[in-house]
């Protein structure tokens, strides 16, 4: 297996305060790897570093083999990296098609535009129903479903969400994790999912790592990781 | 009643400009929460452009074109080169260096083409068909361009995928980035487009108000008036603010105030706006969370 995302020694954190110290983490192509960790662990910090966004970051960040580190944030997008943000990021006056729209900005394919919209409306049927509405009278789980389906546009080669269950019910988080696993089975698409919700994230995913302050404490396997009596007592509470 | 008539329709013409002026205010205070104070001089700097293309020899809507063209080429070089640095910078920073560049142009127009007053040509001739007791033919002339313009602006930022991108990059510039909008190029074209706007305003009124380094000043607080009566975050909303103005200011001129103290009038709107309805008619409350 080839990784589509190798970090190495990354340091980050907002002006003088460091967040992460020497994090090394891989995502393989076509696979899901999910990062734990508490409340300020330094996990979305870690997803803005990849795409450089708001922080300061040092160390080796490879996408595809290329470096992507110190790129951009709108180029490291363009290389076809879709994030799914920490809040959601939804343009909110803006309607639900206008939204998608901006998020097939940069593809000039006018037929594989419109078949993507068949395609994220067959993953996300409500969305359908809301294209005409302002896209900030959905409701937490719709606005959800929308920043996935806005980065499903860009027609990425590797998803990036920030805790995409964050306050939402349960019943709407499975629906969520659901569609994640079948656009990874359908078109092999790669993610990182940061969560706090450890049990479905390990579900989920193939690879997942621990982070703790700013270190990756542990790394491997999901399956492994969840059957680790320490990390079900820290983490899954049970 | 003839003479409210012609009250209505000639603010409707001027209520066009400061609709224009107004219109590219907003479109700047959305992307980036600034004002241009220099949104004015920089309309009267390019219409001295203008003259000198006229007296060149130019036709008439050549001169205009090209002028906008310069025009739009000064908003993006202004962006890129003045703006960019202070972007984040506090707002009295940015306020000052807005005011420094309205002295700027207003001086270096001064310098280079003196202060007399100087006659600028109207492409609608005084004795064409549809001049009428009501409105001269620049009058009717001058709501023709606006509109159009306007209409144009309002097809571009619905219909197109630039226009689409404007909108998102005002809306949420950290999402634009997300989805792979070159956020700084959007803002300089927004930039060069607002102040393309402002020089067709420019353009318009110099015939009627002729042409010196100061011509500018009334119209652009009229339309702050007009922005902050539509709302500053809506560019539909300042449009029609311009309007409202333009008409109010004429039939308070003819009835009320007398024309000796009418640009009072913007003053009085601009302040009941802010104490009343400090986002406007149309705007948004801009709720920040600490």
């Amino acid at each position: 297996m080839t990784a589509i995302l190798e970090i190495l020694g990354l340091d980050a954190g907002y002006g003088g305060a460091r967040v992460l110290h020497g994090v090394d983490l891989a995502v393989e192509e076509r696979g899901i790897a999910a990062l734990l960790g508490a409340n300020g662990a330094g996990k979305t910090t870690l997803l803005r570093a990849v795409c450089n966004m708001m922080v300061r970051a040092s160390g080796e960040i490879r996408f595809a083999g290329t470096r992507i580190d110190g790129q951009p944030t709108e180029e490291i997008a363009r290389l076809g990296i879709g994030h799914v943000p920490d809040g959601r990021g939804t343009f909110t006056h803006l309607t639900v098609e206008e939204n998608l729209r901006l998020g097939a900005y940069t593809r000039r394919d006018r037929d594989g535009i419109a078949a993507d919209f068949v395609r994220v409306f067959s993953y996300f049927p409500r969305l359908r129903e809301r294209r005409r509405q302002q896209a900030g009278t959905l409701s937490g789980g719709e606005q959800q479903m929308l920043a996935i389906a806005r980065a499903l546009m860009m027609r990425p080669r590797l998803l990036l969400l920030d805790e995409p269950s964050f306050g939402l019910a349960p019943v709407v988080v499975q629906e969520i994790f659901r569609i994640l696993a079948a656009i990874n089975k359908d078109e092999g698409m790669s993610m990182l999912l940061v969560e706090q919700n450890a049990d479905i994230a390990l579900a989920l995913a193939d690879h997942a790592f621990l982070l703790e302050t700013g270190r990756i404490i542990l790394g491997g396997d999901a399956a492994l990781i969840g059957g680790d009596p320490s990390v079900r007592r820290s983490y899954l509470g049970y | 009643m003839e003479n409210f008539l012609h009250q209505v329709l000639s603010g409707l013409a001027t209520g066009g400009l400061y609709a224009s002026v107004a219109l590219a205010l907003a479109m700047i205070y959305q992307a980036t929460h600034h004002v241009n104070f220099a949104q004015g001089e920089l309309a009267m700097f390019t219409t001295y452009i203008a003259w000198t293309l006229v007296q060149a020899g130019l036709s008439y809507w050549l001169a205009f074109v090209l002028t906008l063209g310069v025009s739009f080429v000064m908003g993006v070089l202004i962006e890129r080169i003045i703006v960019r640095p202070i972007e984040d910078k506090p707002v009295l920073t940015v306020v000052v260096v807005f005011v420094g560049m309205l002295f700027i142009f207003n001086s270096v127009a001064g310098w280079i083409y003196g202060y007399d007053l100087k006659a600028f040509p109207s492409p609608f001739p005084s004795d064409a068909w549809y001049a009428s007791r009501f409105m001269s033919a620049h009058e009717l002339g001058m709501i023709a361009v606006t509109l159009g313009i306007l209409t144009l602006v309002f097809v571009f930022f619905r219909f197109t995928r630039l226009g689409l991108a404007m909108r998102g990059v005002a809306l949420n510039p950290v999402s634009s980035r997300l989805v792979g909008i070159r956020v700084g190029w959007v803002l300089a074209l927004g930039w060069g487009m607002a102040s393309a706007i402002g020089s067709i305003a420019g353009i318009m009124a110099a015939p009627i108000i002729y042409l010196d380094p100061n011509m500018m000043g009334g119209i652009l607080l009229y339309a702050f008036a007009a922005a902050l009566l539509g709302g500053l975050t809506s560019p539909a909303g300042a449009v029609l603010g311009g309007f409202v103005v333009g008409v109010l200011e004429n039939l308070a001129g003819a009835y009320v105030v007398g024309t000796e103290i009418k640009l009072s009038v913007a003053l009085v709107i601009i302040v009941g706006v802010l104490l009343v309805r400090p986002s406007g008619l149309f705007g948004r409350t801009l709720v920040m969370r600490v």
